[in-house]
């Protein structure tokens, strides 16, 4: 008798089950959406595929009637230059201050619990702060999503220099590293692909981020987009701009893991 | 072992079931033709809707349903566009909404809708607001903080108008209402546009002046109640009582008596407001207190000028869907029968039938 926990399907199955949740839930919609539609022709709550379809490709190739930009690539281009610089500013503060307090006591004492403390505040609350001090444009977006973000990644990288084996720290010392020599040459290799890793984590957060910080004020964006166009309800807009989203978001988190398995072999192997 | 293959099963049932039972409350819109005996009406706080939430409260709105012998059920709504959009979606029969927000959200999304009662229109309570000067030309190279495709954008456009500019002169930058006071302390902002309460709190601020307001453009932004035209029709009972409901409430909220202070003192603390603040914006409002008054607005020449330029901001900014190529696509039928636009898909109508009863005393 083989229990359930003992059964895994085999290999034609694993797909189609992998599938089977997807499949369900296009087809729930496809029957609703078409009895809707057979009630009223413009509902707008459940649009028709094909209706997504050409909104869809309407936004891409199609300039907007009123700014004669192509929507799409407009919103898009405009979000991911916030991501990027969100994301890359709050690595860069998350490696430095993290290395520091984890490796340094001083800076440890000084700096590990102002920065739990500032984890603790919840950035959308601080947002009418965000906007006096520094403007309604890009760069309180852009500071939203590193004030979001980038403690969650300085805590980690903290954990990681501190879960470091003290006999590697011990070896470095007696071949006569001094302490700038054991950051570059010993902890920064290790917490490299940590770093990788805690800003994938990081990554849906600051998806969140971004779209509250476009929603808020903005001219493009594909947050923007979104909250301006629900105001009147075009879901045939706005879901094919959520499937958009959820592509972009993992196509980077795949980007990241290429990176981490290229160029950190070692990292997986280890923890594998 | 078949012991535990029953649980797993009815995970799947349950699974299944609660996946149709979502399906199902998506899959049936409601407004069918038939003949109902229970309403729902949604609301949202605005100072000319603030007598509903009234009405519900003190039973106005209950009495009026049981002298037609049916329920209704005020219901607020924190969020107004939220409201709106689930009126839409066909969970409520009836919505508080502006008369261009009727035609861009349910109207354009093919739902029929009727405005059954004429509430106000805003005179004042909507405005155009710089920073440290007082003349509008000055507006021109700014970014502008409003909140975009709303009756604020509108007021701009007619602002914009009004001084021989239009929208390529300046920047619309789209703010939510609920951080557009926040904005506005922000040192790089030079104008907004918005609508009270918020209007009111940049009042206070110094260097803030309001260089056009609603009043400029009396009767164009009108605050209604807005039916299913098939429930409505199927159900001349809910117009009835909605409109002697809404009547009986005006009447009670009027005038200097110590009942109608007490009415208003109940509205100004609903709207989270005091009784000065709640007064201050009904006088930058038009209520009509009098149905005689909303009957002959209606019937007056303004709704048919108001719409025809409410329809073509609309189609300008794609506010009427992707299948409209003109701004004809959507008929608007007024009060005296006449239509602008699309004979043929008429889905936002002026009815002025139940005020004319209220008016003569036929409720």
């Amino acid at each position: 008798m083989k229990r359930l926990i003992n059964q895994a399907p085999a290999a034609p199955w694993r797909l189609a089950l992998g599938l089977l949740p997807f499949v369900l839930v296009l087809l729930v919609y496809l029957s609703v959406s078409a009895n809707r539609l057979a009630e009223n022709p413009d509902d707008p709550l459940l649009p028709s595929i094909a209706a997504m379809a050409d909104t869809f490709a309407d936004v891409a190739t199609e300039p907007n009637r009123r700014t004669g930009e192509l929507t799409l690539w407009v919103d898009t281009s405009a979000s991911l230059i916030r991501l990027g610089l969100g994301v890359g500013i709050a690595m860069a503060i998350g490696l430095v201050v993290g290395v520091l307090t984890g490796l340094i006591p001083y800076a440890n004492r000084t700096f590990s619990p102002f920065v739990s403390v500032l984890s603790m505040i919840p950035p959308l609350a601080v947002l009418p702060i965000l906007f006096i001090a520094l403007g309604v444009g890009e760069v309180a977006k852009v500071a939203l999503i590193v004030f979001g973000i980038a403690p969650f990644i300085m805590r980690d990288i903290q954990q990681r220099v501190e879960e470091l084996p003290r006999e590697l720290l011990v070896k470095a010392q007696t071949l006569g590293a001094n302490t700038w020599q054991i950051i570059l040459r010993l902890v920064l290799p290790q917490v490299m692909p940590r770093l990788l890793d805690a800003t994938r984590l990081a990554l849906g957060s600051a998806w969140l981020f971004l779209i509250a910080s476009e929603a808020i004020a903005a001219t493009e964006g594909l947050g923007y987009r979104i909250f301006l166009v629900r105001r009147y309800l075009d879901m045939e807009l706005i879901l094919p701009y959520v499937m958009w989203i959820t592509l972009l978001a993992f196509l980077a988190d795949a980007i990241l893991r290429l990176i981490v398995r290229v160029v950190f072999p070692w990292y997986r192997a280890r923890r594998s | 072992m078949s012991g535990f293959k029953r649980p797993f099963r009815s995970y799947l049932t349950a699974a299944a079931l609660s996946a149709a039972t979502l399906a199902g409350s998506f899959a049936a819109p409601q407004a069918l033709a038939e003949e109902r005996d229970s309403f729902k009406i949604a609301w949202s706080i605005y100072v000319g809707w603030m007598p509903w939430g009234y009405g519900e409260a003190e039973g106005i709105v209950d009495k009026w349903a049981d002298k037609y012998d049916i329920e209704i059920d005020v219901v607020q709504i924190n969020d107004y566009i939220e409201s709106i959009n689930l009126y839409t979606a066909g969970s409520y029969d009836g919505v508080t909404v502006t008369n261009m927000d009727a035609l861009t959200i349910p109207a354009a999304g093919g739902v029929d809708s009727t405005a059954l009662i004429m509430g106000d229109f805003s005179n004042g309570n909507d405005g155009v607001v710089l920073k440290g000067t007082d003349k509008l030309e000055d507006i021109e190279g700014k970014s502008v903080h409003l909140v975009e495709l709303s009756v604020s954008h509108y007021l701009l456009a007619r602002a914009l108008e009004s001084v021989d500019m239009s929208e390529r002169d300046v920047k619309v930058v789209n703010t939510s209402d609920a951080d557009i006071v926040a904005a506005f302390s922000s040192p790089d902002v030079e104008a907004v546009v918005t609508w009270n309460p918020q209007l009111g709190e940049l009042k206070k601020q110094g260097e803030a002046s309001v260089v056009f307001d609603s009043s400029e453009i009396p009767g164009e932004i009108m605050d209604l109640l807005v039916v299913n035209t098939e429930t409505l029709e199927d159900n001349p009972k809910l117009g009835k009582a909605l409109t002697g409901a809404w009547y009986e409430i005006m009447s009670s909220m009027r005038g200097d008596s110590e009942a109608a202070v007490e009415a208003r003192t109940a509205m100004a603390e609903a709207a989270g407001t005091d009784l000065a603040g709640y007064e201050a914006q009904l006088d930058s409002t038009s209520m009509f207190y009098d149905p005689a008054n909303a009957v002959s607005f209606l019937e007056s020449d303004t709704p048919a000028e108001t719409m025809e330029s409410v329809r073509q901001f609309a189609f300008k900014h794609g506010l009427l869907g992707e299948r409209a190529d003109s701004p004809d696509f959507v008929g608007i039928e007024f009060a005296d029968g006449s239509v602008l636009g699309s004979e043929s898909n008429v889905k936002f109508r002026f009815n002025a039938d139940y005020t004319r009863m209220a008016r003569d005393g036929e409720l």
